[in-house]
């Protein structure tokens, strides 16, 4: 990944008072403003061309005029798809997912480069991704608390309002169905080689990994 | 939908495939988006001013106008660019709503103007941002109360058929609908302006008997007292039972606080009759004469100050409020204090703590009457004390309640001042009505002028140009007429025939009632007053003569006549008569409907060729021929036979 230009623009306002007063050390503004790599070493790095990418910054850049998304921007442009749950805690591990260099922001390339892999990738770098949104502290397996969380966190997101009604258990039953399916040796972690292997001999899994690639 | 996002809804979609190995059924198929367009610049020109935006931005909120194909219908093919004849600067907001998902309220636009542009383009004003949210609302109230007021005007017009109740009621509350009702507001005032005045009087000294000291007024001439008593007492109890007999909610008027008010006026004196002199009630009865001071507070019907003045007090409940509380805290801690601090000093007149109250009071309202002073040094440090807060304290509600008078009393300023305005307005809006009724029949004579000249082999040379618009209006109302088989004339033709049928005993006219402005009102009534005989040299010899237009000649002498150089167009009038129009009027046997706009004839009329007609009319003021009320007074919409 390429280094990051980051222009970190400081200001500090002085009032009439002198210096000495705390509070106007409180006014320091500092805004971070973000801009990314020039069009053809994005194209050259993603999959995706000159136009689509104009489109997709056009987009994001209307939303976060700063470059840069930040966690809580990201929560609340994804829980507006998502209006009847609450879409917050998965919104959150997505941010991680995206945010590759783990600096607590999402810029534009961390974005594109995502939904490259997302939507022009190949099967197996997709599963690689999902993966690695499964496993929450990277640590190359995923527990089942870790799958318990994620679940959680996608039933979270239907909200209460469901048929049939959603009950306690069923984030951890459909942990343990996941697990049966994916953990081979069962040995109550899921690698990665294991979740490539199961996903590549579940029909649906793969049929579904195909969905959405006419997207942009 | 989360429109406001939908540039992130690619995102979202992509974002899916978190879910898919964790899925257990199959996923449905996803939809095709089969127009697959590049995305392409629109260019609106809205008058004039070219904006220009993607197409997917305005795609973002499907439910207005932009958004939808709504916008279609305006279109240019030529220019290749959508049209809007509306103004540039408001739509600037209106686009940028689109671009930023935030609608704003620019502060120098007008509230009105802005919310018809939202309406035009589909746009509700409840998402306009936080940032400009509580201006817009107070905005839109002010103007709602301004035209609030606007609108209570027009209910003191007077409805046709209103009870005699109604009438009454009418009357009392609005003293100058009718001169009865002016009377009876003066003479009220009048009464208790005299029963304030003998009540004050009555306890003056009148200077001594032979024998006895001065003793006041009331005791020495006790029967004069008692009869002025006597009659406003009485002139109130009328008043007030009429007003009960005419209120339209007999429950909602005894409770209301002008009513009360009459009541505790006026019950002393009755509970003085019924009382004879019993020693041990005689005390009660004479505390009971200071209810009489209330009368003064019946004023306030006639005061607009007064009003004011009580609904801002009424308004200003919670300041009020406030001050007493923070008063009545501040009273009773200095009090105590000054009583603590003066109990040593001999022959202190602080004996209690709320004989300091006194002392407390009189000091922070910085009045100091100087009856009870401290005498000890901490005494005297506390006073000052005391009454530098007091100041302080009194001094920070009232700004709130004087700044609530202000804005009450400018209200009323501003009504006040937009109905005066609105007699000059809806006068130059009345002339500006009556141009265009006019030129109607303006026209019509031009007609028949062009006619009558073909007729006589004349070049027309005063072929006024009509434009399009206007021609096309003309025939509009021409259409009407033939529908109706009546023509429209101008008021003094109507008059002129009203008249004569009255005198023929015809008994048909009916004045069919619309709603129009009520200038006409004084207009008409104003007819009632101005005839002018008109030389029978005026009226042109083409008039066919039948029976009825031999009462026409009669009657010539007789003419209403609304106040301006006009005459000269009747008689132009009367060449609209044409002979086929006769036979019909005969047959008819004078029947008058009213149907349409009667309003004054603007002197625009005076403009037209003097040429053809006789000499101009006299105008003077003879004895009057009261015309039946039918015409005053009532709103009518008038058309005559011919």
């Amino acid at each position: 990944m390429d280094p990051r230009r980051v222009l970190t623009v400081s200001a500090r306002v002085d009032a009439a008072v002198s210096s000495t007063d705390s509070v106007e050390d409180e006014l320091e503004l500092s805004t971070v403003r973000h801009r990314p790599e020039g069009l053809e070493q994005l194209e050259a790095q993603t999959r995706f061309s000159r136009k689509e990418l104009q489109i997709l910054y056009r987009g994001f850049k209307n939303e976060c005029p700063s470059g840069v998304v930040n966690e809580e921007t990201f929560k609340d442009i994804y829980s507006q798809f998502f209006p009847q749950g609450d879409a917050s805690t998965y919104a959150h591990f997505l941010f991680n997912a995206f945010d590759t260099d783990h600096n607590g922001s999402v810029s534009f390339e961390d974005f594109v480069m995502g939904l490259s892999i997302l939507l022009r990738g190949t099967v197996q770098e997709k599963l690689i991704w999902a993966f690695n949104l499964y496993d929450i502290n990277k640590d190359g397996y995923i527990s089942k608390e870790e799958m318990l969380d994620i679940m959680k966190a996608i039933y979270d997101m239907m909200g209460k309002c469901t048929y049939p009604v959603l009950k306690e258990e069923t984030p951890r039953q459909h942990v343990e169905v996941f697990f049966q399916k994916m953990d081979k040796n069962k040995d109550g972690v899921v690698t990665i080689d294991e979740f490539i292997d199961s996903c590549q001999n579940d029909e649906n899994i793969m049929r579904s990994m195909h969905l959405f690639e006419n997207v942009l | 939908m989360a429109t406001g996002v939908a540039a992130w809804l690619p995102f979202a979609r992509a974002a899916a495939i978190g879910w898919m190995p964790v899925a257990n059924c199959p996923m449905p198929i996803a939809p095709r988006d089969n127009t697959k367009r590049q995305d392409e610049l629109i260019i609106l020109n809205v008058s004039g001013r070219r904006f220009q935006t993607w197409r997917t931005t305005l795609d973002r909120y499907p439910d207005t106008l932009l958004g939808s194909s709504e916008k279609d219908f305006f279109y240019n093919e030529d220019t290749k660019e959508y049209f809007f004849d509306r103004d540039p600067d408001a739509f600037r907001s209106i686009l940028n709503f689109y671009r930023t998902g935030k609608l704003h309220y620019p502060r120098h636009e007008c509230i009105s103007a802005y919310d018809e542009e939202l309406t035009f383009f589909g746009i509700i004003p409840e998402i306009i941002g936080d940032c400009c949210y509580e201006e817009y609302k107070d905005r839109k109230r002010e103007n709602l109360e301004r035209l609030q007021d606007d609108q209570e005007e027009t209910k003191d017009m007077k409805l046709p058929n209103m009870s005699f109740r109604e009438t009454m009621w009418r009357a009392f509350e609005n003293p100058h609908t009718s001169t009865m009702a002016l009377v009876f507001y003066y003479v009220t005032g009048f009464f208790i302006a005299i029963s304030v005045i003998t009540n004050v009087v009555e306890t003056v000294p009148c200077g001594s008997t032979f024998n006895q000291k001065d003793m006041p007024c009331g005791e020495r001439y006790t029967v004069a007292f008692f009869c002025i008593d006597t009659a406003c007492v009485m002139i109130f109890t009328v008043e007030y039972l009429l007003r009960l007999f005419a209120a339209p909610s007999r429950y909602r008027f005894m409770r209301s606080v002008m009513s009360i008010i009459d009541v505790v006026a006026i019950l002393p004196y009755y509970i003085g009759l019924v009382m004879t002199n019993n020693e041990d009630v005689s005390g009660a009865f004479v505390t009971l004469r200071v209810f009489r001071v209330f009368r003064i507070f019946k004023f306030s019907r006639h005061s607009q100050g007064l009003r004011i003045l009580g609904y801002t007090l009424k308004s200003c409940a919670s300041e009020l409020g406030f001050l007493l509380f923070s008063l009545t805290m501040a009273i009773i801690i200095f009090a105590t204090v000054m009583f603590y601090a003066e109990k040593g000093s001999s022959s202190s007149k602080f004996t209690s703590i709320p004989a300091s109250f006194w002392y407390t009071i009189v000091t922070m309202t910085t009045l100091g009457y100087g009856d009870m002073v401290p005498k000890t040094i901490a005494g005297k440090i506390f006073g000052s004390i005391c009454s530098l807060s007091g100041v302080l304290v009194i001094a920070l509600p009232v700004p709130v309640i004087v700044s609530n008078f202000s804005r009450i009393y400018h209200q009323n300023q501003r009504a006040d001042k937009r109905r005066a305005q609105k007699k000059a307005r809806m006068a130059r809006i009345r002339i500006a009505k009556s141009g265009s009724a006019n030129a109607f029949l303006q026209s019509k004579r031009n007609g028949l002028l062009s006619e009558l000249l073909e007729l006589t082999g004349k070049d027309e040379e005063d072929q006024k140009s009509v434009s399009l618009l206007e021609s096309q209006h003309h025939h509009l109302l021409h259409c009407l007429e033939k529908t109706t088989a009546h023509e429209f004339v101008d008021e003094q033709m109507y008059e002129q025939n009203f008249l004569e049928t009255a005198l023929q005993t015809f008994p048909s006219h009916s004045p069919s009632t619309a709603s129009h402005d009520s200038p006409a009102v004084t207009c008409c009534s104003r007819k009632e007053r101005r005839n002018t005989p008109l030389p029978s040299a005026g009226l042109p010899p083409s008039h066919p003569s039948s029976a009825h237009q031999s009462a026409l000649h009669e009657l010539s002498a007789i003419r209403i006549h609304c106040g301006d150089p006009l005459s000269h167009s009747t008689s132009r009038s009367n060449l609209n008569v044409k002979p086929d129009d006769s036979s019909r009027i005969n047959s008819k046997s004078g029947r008058i409907t009213t149907a349409i706009i009667s309003l004054p004839s603007p002197p625009a009329l005076s403009s037209d060729g003097d040429g053809l007609h006789g000499p101009l009319q006299r105008r003077s003021h003879p004895p009057s021929i009261q015309t039946t009320a039918s015409s005053a007074g009532i709103n009518i919409v008038k058309v005559s036979a011919l």
